[in-house]
Parts: structure tokens; sequence; C-alpha cells
């Protein structure tokens, strides 16, 4: 069930019920998924990867798979090393060299070591199993915490140290702030090595045509520079490198970063000329696919006044990357924009650490970062509230900005846009009965169950704006983050934009075409959206960074007005008065006060396309308009203090699950989930709430059961679904949600971010309501996931 | 490579092929017959994005060799289609509820749903969250595909009450 809000504005097509553009495919069976797409020709990639998690590499024999029929190709590390350009890393990693195969050494189980080519799959596997490798096997390092401070084996020897960045920053009086109160809690969060796992694994397919001097490539990608990392990889020019982004990402929130596999693939076409497919496997994908997420210790000190109110915090955040970093440094960065959380703190410490680890490599997940952030946060306001005695929903309103208070800047610089923080607060404790849930969790205590009702608070920054990465290194003076769109109105009539990227279940079609139709009044079933290539489309950084409402959603309301305008324009002329004269409503610009005088919408259209004798003089022909959209309020570098807006748009949320907790077993189930929701205005409002409840059921799993568990020695304990557990139907509730629509003055609509919705508190509610079960008991688990033998453990320590 | 040749009746026509006999199912709908709405998700019978009908019976073709799949009646999301090329009520259901995002596990939850739904006409939430528990979403957190399985049973009971 959905609360809709009270406030909505009176729109035609935005915020109301309207079936997808999408959905119509994909229950066809008629997405296009990149192992959907077929190039004549092609051949096939499988990879055989390194059993062990740190080895010399002796020797690499090949002749034995080179010589089984079908076999056209193996590649290895050597050859690629030296023909193409190391992938790129965020920070300033001179002596961090990172190819697709492993050259020389292997830095983690799993990873690359061949690419066999061959005319199929089977084939291919079988061949790779051939492949004789001589390992001298090394010790591996893989406990982020000793890399500081500790002799451990090197993961790149080249360069010196295990530590890949370390820096802290002061916002505000921290000392000062912490002399003044009189009470601090210091404690540690961890946040397991865990991703967002999509069902469709990565894959990619390539073909060069070396006539045409092109590079065609259909991938399941989403991230920013992927074609500019394609060229600089291959040592090609930019416009030699087509990416078709109208390709059907089956799942990706964050992690579909497959440029390794980008430039193998790429490379093998353009040596062996044919085109060379590869889909990752499962276990490619889970254990050589360089797609984990953060893996963090936070050590935290808050400190506060006797009522509760915080004023000041530490923080200490150690990042294990894993082998090769890539972006992912920088999710240590992308909290800076919310490290508060929606709370008043005066000033902040920040310590990021980032060290490389015998493990895969970790890539961008959902939320860049901001998710174990969040939980830190809240794992704080609970130990807060325990340290006092007092109520932690209490504590929270204590410290949330208020409505008035808007725009509001935190200590790092960012402003948060607007809100209503405790109206969502109250709210989701009116829908969900928080009192009645408090009684059900009572009384399955009383018989004898262990159970608890949690709640989380926290942020969703939208729209981008990295300036956070100039932070981290200064080589990225990189100060926009764009997104645009093309849109053109045929002779006869209808309208197609020209989106410049790919989607991966966002429903991108759905915003850009209900946006178009809202400012045009026109309707958005009639309107077709395009993904345009990378060559043809305008600048783009990809759908990440909840901000395709906001960037994109902007651009494509600035490109419909222009369009507007100008037919306006048009009218006016033919119908021989001033522009300010014309009235537009449904398709028909009239005369003000004359209700004769008027032309059609399609009238118009014909008119700007074939007949230049009625065009106002000098009047571009045609109907087309394209808006390139900067971030809002971005575009400058950090001030002395380092202080610099970071996201533009700020969603709020509330969390409240009820958890039981089976005290024999430790499994834990979650009843009922409601969450208070406020992104400014959906533009579809079916699409948001799947964001947040399939958000949630992210954030769950996170909390509760996933885990790339490693060994001692570096081995992955999880690499299938069998150990790798993801929530199925059974393990998610049913989730209330209530929006609240607080709009943001900074885009088109009043729209915010919503994709990274749910995933972002949820796995702090999940862990209070845990902690709640537990806390009968004195105990505190806050190290995520809690699986049910850790709890069942923790118990059977307590009462044995 | 040995080649075997296999006749499959796939959404209702019968087809001629000559495959390695270890090619899976899923591969074979895919690759050869170029049906590809079904997917391939984990390759170890867990994720149910490669669901097909068996006859009557839901089952994961990446577990499955196209060759042990002769003599039966295979049916695909694309076989889920009236056969006047419109959705079938259930498909639309997905769609009014948006049961989906990046609609990679939908052929699998479509036919996991209609399995369900030729046994019980009217489930309650609890036996359509179990029917779907072996098909994973990574997007959608279950609710809205839930909530299509509901719409499609009440449609058909009304329809049938209708009719």
């Amino acid at each position: 069930m959905v609360d809709a809000p009270a406030n909505l504005p009176n729109y035609r097509y935005v915020s109301r019920k309207r079936r997808t553009k999408e959905d119509r495919r994909f229950v066809s069976g008629r997405g296009k998924f990149v192992a959907d797409v077929e190039v004549p020709g092609m051949k096939h990639v499988a990879i055989l990867p390194s059993p062990h998690a740190r080895a010399n590499i002796i020797s690499i024999d090949t002749s034995a798979a080179l010589a089984l029929p079908g076999v056209h190709y193996v590649l290895t590390g050597d050859e690629l090393g030296e023909a193409t350009s190391s992938l790129f890393h965020g920070l300033d990693l001179p002596n961090v060299i990172w190819h697709p195969l492993a050259v020389g050494m292997t830095r983690y189980a799993g990873e690359w070591v061949a690419a066999v080519v061959a005319d199929s799959r089977y084939i291919a596997e079988d061949a790779a199993e051939l492949i004789e490798v001589e390992y001298e096997s090394l010790p591996a390092a893989v406990d982020s915490e000793k890399m500081i401070d500790e002799d451990q084996p090197l993961v790149h020897p080249a360069h010196g140290t295990n530590v890949l960045f370390r820096k802290t920053w002061e916002w505000g009086p921290v000392a000062d702030d912490f002399a003044s109160m009189p009470n601090t809690v210091s404690y540690r969060a961890r946040w397991g090595r865990s991703s967002t796992v999509p069902i469709e694994t990565f894959g990619v397919v390539a073909k060069w045509d070396d006539v045409n001097e092109i590079m065609d490539v259909w991938a399941s990608i989403q991230m920013p520079q992927y074609q500019d990392q394609i060229a600089a990889a291959l040592r090609i020019p930019m416009n030699q490198v087509r990416v078709h982004n109208d390709v059907d990402v089956g799942g990706s929130y964050g992690v579909k970063r497959g440029i390794k596999h980008t430039v193998l693939v790429t490379y093998l076409t353009k040596k062996l000329g044919f085109p060379v497919r590869f889909i990752e496997d499962r276990l490619d994908n889970m254990s050589g696919g360089d797609a984990h997420g953060p893996d963090r210790i936070f050590d935290i000190t808050m400190a506060f006044d006797d009522e509760g109110v915080i004023k000041s915090m530490k923080i200490r955040a150690l990042d294990d990357v894993g082998a090769y970093p890539g972006r992912a440094p920088l999710q240590l960065g992308k909290p800076m924009t919310a490290l508060c959380g929606p709370y008043r703190i005066n000033s902040i410490e920040y310590e990021a650490i980032s060290v490389t680890s015998n493990k895969t490599g970790q890539v961008p997940v959902r939320g860049f970062g901001q998710s174990p952030t969040n939980f830190a946060i809240e794992t704080g306001l609970e130990r807060v509230a325990k340290h006092l005695g007092l109520d932690r929903i209490e504590v929270r309103a204590r410290n949330l900005v208020r409505k008035d208070e808007f725009p509001w800047k935190i200590p790092p610089g960012s402003i948060y846009d607007s809100g209503d923080f405790h109206a969502v607060l109250d709210g989701i404790i009116k829908t969900s009965n928080w009192d009645d849930l408090v009684a059900r969790r009572d009384a399955l205590r009383a018989k004898g169950r262990l159970a608890g009702v949690g709640i989380a608070t926290c942020l969703e920054p939208g729209g981008g704006n990295n300036i956070f990465e100039f932070l981290f290194n200064p080589k990225l003076e990189i100060t926009t983050f764009v997104e645009s769109v093309l849109m053109k109105v045929e002779p006869t009539g209808a309208i197609t934009a020209v989106m410049c990227t790919t989607t991966s279940g966002q429903g991108h079609e759905t915003l850009v075409s209900t946006i178009a139709g809202e400012e045009l009044e026109r309707d958005p079933d009639t309107i077709r959206v395009l993904h345009g290539d990378s060559l043809e489309a305008l600048p783009t950084r990809s759908p990440v960074a909840s901000r395709m409402a906001i960037v994109l959603g902007t651009a494509t309301s600035k490109a419909a007005r222009d369009i507007k305008s100008k037919m306006i324009t048009i009218a006016a002329h033919d119908l021989g008065v001033e522009k300010d004269q014309i009235e537009y409503a449904d398709g028909e610009f009239t005369v003000r006060g004359n209700p004769a005088s008027k032309l059609t919408w399609a009238e118009i259209c014909h008119i700007a396309h074939k007949q230049f004798h009625r065009m106002p003089p000098g009047h571009e022909l045609g109907l087309q308009a394209y808006a390139v959209q900067q971030v809002p309020g971005a575009g400058g570098l950090p001030d002395e203090n380092n202080e610099v807006p970071l996201y533009p748009c700020f969603s709020f949320q509330a969390h409240v699950p009820l958890v039981e907790i089976d005290p024999d077993t430790g499994k834990v189930k979650v009843h009922d989930y409601f969450i208070g929701h406020d992104c400014g205005t959906a533009i579809n409002p079916d699409i948001v709430r799947g964001m947040i409840i399939g958000g949630v059921a992210h954030g769950i799993g996170a909390a509760l059961y996933e885990k790339f568990e490693y060994d001692a020695d570096g081995q992955l304990l999880a690499g299938t679904f069998v150990d790798y557990l993801l929530p199925s139907a059974h393990e998610i509730p049913p989730v209330v949600d209530s929006e609240h629509c607080t709009p943001s003055p900074l885009t088109s609509l009043g729209q915010k971010g919503s994709g990274e919705g749910g995933y972002l508190g949820a796995p702090a509610a999940i862990a209070s309501a845990v902690n709640d079960a537990l806390a009968p008991f004195d105990i505190e688990i806050n190290e995520l996931p809690i699986r049910a033998r850790d709890i069942e453990a923790a118990l059977y320590e307590k009462t044995r | 490579m040995k080649q075997v040749e296999v006749t499959l009746n796939v959404n209702g026509k019968d087809t001629t092929l000559t495959i390695p006999p270890r090619m899976t199912l899923v591969d074979c709908l895919r690759d050869e017959l170029r049906l590809t709405g079904t997917h391939v998700g984990c390759e170890h019978g867990i994720c149910g994005a490669c669901s097909v009908f068996l006859d009557d019976e839901p089952i994961r073709s990446c577990l499955m060799f196209a060759v042990q799949a002769a003599g039966h009646r295979i049916t695909t999301v694309e076989g889920l289609l009236n056969e006047d090329g419109s959705l079938s009520d259930l498909q639309d259901s997905f769609w009014e509820c948006h049961a989906m995002q990046c609609g990679y596990c939908t052929p699998g939850m479509l036919v996991a749903s209609e399995s369900l739904l030729a046994e019980n006409p009217d489930p309650s939430e609890d036996d359509i969250r179990e029917a779907i528990s072996g098909n994973l979403c990574r997007c959608t957190g279950y609710q809205q595909i839930v909530e299509a399985v509901q719409m499609t049973a009440k449609r058909r009971r009304e329809g049938a009450a209708n009719g």
C-alpha cells in the first residue's frame, strides 16, 4: 500500500499512476540484454582464474588448449599488458598497474590469468582447463586492520605499502566542541564485504571494423567514462569507440563496471578480426568479476550534551578495496556529502583510509559508500540514546535538521536543499503504530521469543557532483557531472527524445516521456525515448548517484520548454501577435482573448518543417532542442577549509521494522517494515515505490545474509548462491511505504533522487531492531551481516 | 565435437536440431532457437531466471540438457503470450503493477506465477511468496510481483464468475 502525498500539485502525468514504458517488452520476453545481442561470426571467451590468492606466475603453457578443435586463440597477461595501458584508478597510483589478465603475479584467488577464444563457450571452457600454469604460491594479505602498522605481504610491491590512501579532514571546531560536551560514546561498527549481485552477470560483445576503424561495443554497463576508458586502454581515439546504450542492463545498482572485461574483449576482436563475446558465468562474476562492495571498519566517537544533542563526532573509516582499487577508494569520499546524516552536527573529524588486499576488487555499490556510513552514524544515535537512557526516536528528533532551517549547510560544505524530517518521522511512527509494534514485540518476548523494533533516519544524497574526488586526488579537477537530452518534434507532431546512456531498471524512458509529456501537454505514451549510442550522444556521466530524475529530468524539462517557446514564436508570427499574447494549452496555441485565432500543435509542426514562408525570419527550421544539464549548485572547487557543496538534493527516509529471532537458531524473521520517504516530486510513483522497497530488500540482505567471506589464506568461501545468500520472497516482508513530498527548489519539478532509496537506511534499521531484540541479554552486535550463526553464538556465550 | 539430432516441441512448435548432447536446455532455447526471453542467471539452479515449463511443471532450464527435453512440451515466456500476440492477463498485470525494474528475472517470475495460478486460483499472499521463493529478484523486493499475481488471480476469478 502507498499513502499518496497530500500536497500533490495539479500535474497531469507527473506523480500519477501510469504504466511504465519499459515493462511491456520485459513481460513479453522482448528485452534486449547483452547476451541477446547476436553479431554474425562472433566467438566466445572463457577465463582461466588463479587458484591462488597471491602467487608468482612462473610459466603458462597454452599448447594443449590451442590444439583443441574450435579454439582460435589463448591470450595471457604478458601480451595484453604490453599492448594495452593500465586501467584507470580514482586515486593517483602510478605504481599500481591493473590489467584484465594477471601480469607476472596473481593478486587474488579468482583473478584472470588467461582467456580462451573459441567457437562456443563450451569449447572455450574445455580449453581453459587444458592451460597449464606453474605458480609459486606466496602468503597473502587479507586482514585490512594489519595493513597499516604490521609487516604484511605487499599486494603491489612497486607501490611499497598496502595503504593506498590515508588522510584526515577536520571541519569546524572539533576539539572545542568535544571539550564543551559532558558526554562521549566511542564504538566500532563494521560493514561486511557484500555487493549488489545483479541476477544478470556482466557481459560484453565487441566488434572491430578495420575498414571503418570503429569499435562497436554492446555491454551490460552502468558507469561514467566507459568509452573514455576503453579508448585510453586500447590507445585509440574516443571517436573510434561506439558504445550501444540501447542494451537493457539486467540490474546493476552501481556494480556493472566491466571495464577490464571490455578491454579484454575489445583487444581480442581487434587482434583477431572477428566479433568476440564474453558473458561472465556466476563464479566468474563473484570471484573474479571485481564487483565486490565496501568492506569497512568504522571507529567513531560522538560528543553530546545531557539532552542527547550531538555536537561533534570523529570518524575513522578503514576500507578494504581488494587487489585493484579502480574507483573504489572514492567511496570513502562520497559520504562526505551527508557525513553527519540528517542531523545538526556542528563539527566533524574524518579520517579515511583505503587499503589494498589479496581479494577481488571493489566497485561502486548503490549509494557509493553512503549505506555503510549511514549504518555507522545510526549506530551512534542508538548508543547516545542508550548512554543517556533516552528514547531512540526522541534522540533522533532532537538532532534532526528542522524544516525552517533549509537550506542547511553541513560542516564538509554540502547544502541540504529542503525537507521536513520531523514530519516524515512523526508520520511513520503513526503509520507503523509504533506503540502497537512495541506491544507486539513484548507479547512475543512474553512467549519466550526474542523480538525487537528498529528505527533509523537517514538521507539519500542525489545528483552527483563528485568534487570529493578532487579531495582524494587533486588530478581529478572535475567540477561538472553533466547529463543531456535531445528532443525533436517530427513534421507530423510526434515527439522523440534521445537520452545518452544505458538503463538498468530505473525506468528512464518513463522518466523522460513523463516529464516531456507534462511540459508539452502531450500524452507520454506517444513520446518515443531512444538511448543514443556514445558517438551520437550528448555529454553524459551515466545513471549513477541517484541523479537521473534530478539532472536528466531537469534537462528534459528545459528541452521541452525550449521547444514550447519555439512553437509559441512560430504561432505568434503566423497569427500576427506578440509572443506574450499566445497561450498554450492541450495542443492548441491561442491568441489571448480571441479563442477563434489559434493554431494546432500539428499545424505548427507542419510550418516548422515544411513552410518556410510562414516561419519567423531568422528562425531555425524544424523543431528540436537540446539541454545539457549541470548539477545544480555544483561547479566550484573546495575552499581553503576543504568545504565544498557536494550533491545537491537530499531525500529523507525513516525506517521502522519489527523482527523476531528464534532463540535456538538465531534466525531473524522480519515481520513488518514501515518506511516514511520524501524524495520531493515522484515522477512515477510505482517506480519510486519499487526502488524504495527493492532497496529495503537489498539492505535486509546486507544486514542479515550477504557476505563475501574469505579465509585466512585469501580463498573466497562464498562464490555461489549456495554460500552467498540473496534474500527471497520469504525473507523480505511486506513493506508499507508512506510518501511525503517536499519539493526540491533546485530541480525543474521539485524532484530528488530515489534510486539508492531503501538501501541507505535498511541495514541500520535492521541492526537497530536486532539489537533491540538482543538487549535483554545485554548483547549488541554492530557488525554486518548479523547472520543467524552470529546471533546464536552470542546467545550461547551469554547463556551457557 | 559429437553432435546429436533432437526434436524439441517449444511453444507448440516442433523443431529438429543438431546439437552437442551436453548443451543445456537454456542455451539451446536461447542460442539455437533464438528464444532469448528465457535468461541465464546462475547456472546452478538457485536464481530461477531460466525457468520454463516442461509439460506443466516449471523447471530450471540451466539444470537440464536439451536432449532430455525431447518428447516433452516446453513453454517459454514467449509462449505465455495470447495466440494473437497480445499480453496474457498475468503479463498485463505485471505491467500494470510495475512488478519488475530491470526485467531480467521477469520471465522466470511469470513462469513461477503461472504455475501457481494453474494449481491455486485463489492464492494467499503467503502462497504467492512461497511459489516465487525459488526465483530471485534483486530489484523489487518482491512486493509488486506479489501484487501482480494477486491482481491476476482476482481478474481470473471475476472472469470465471462473469463468463
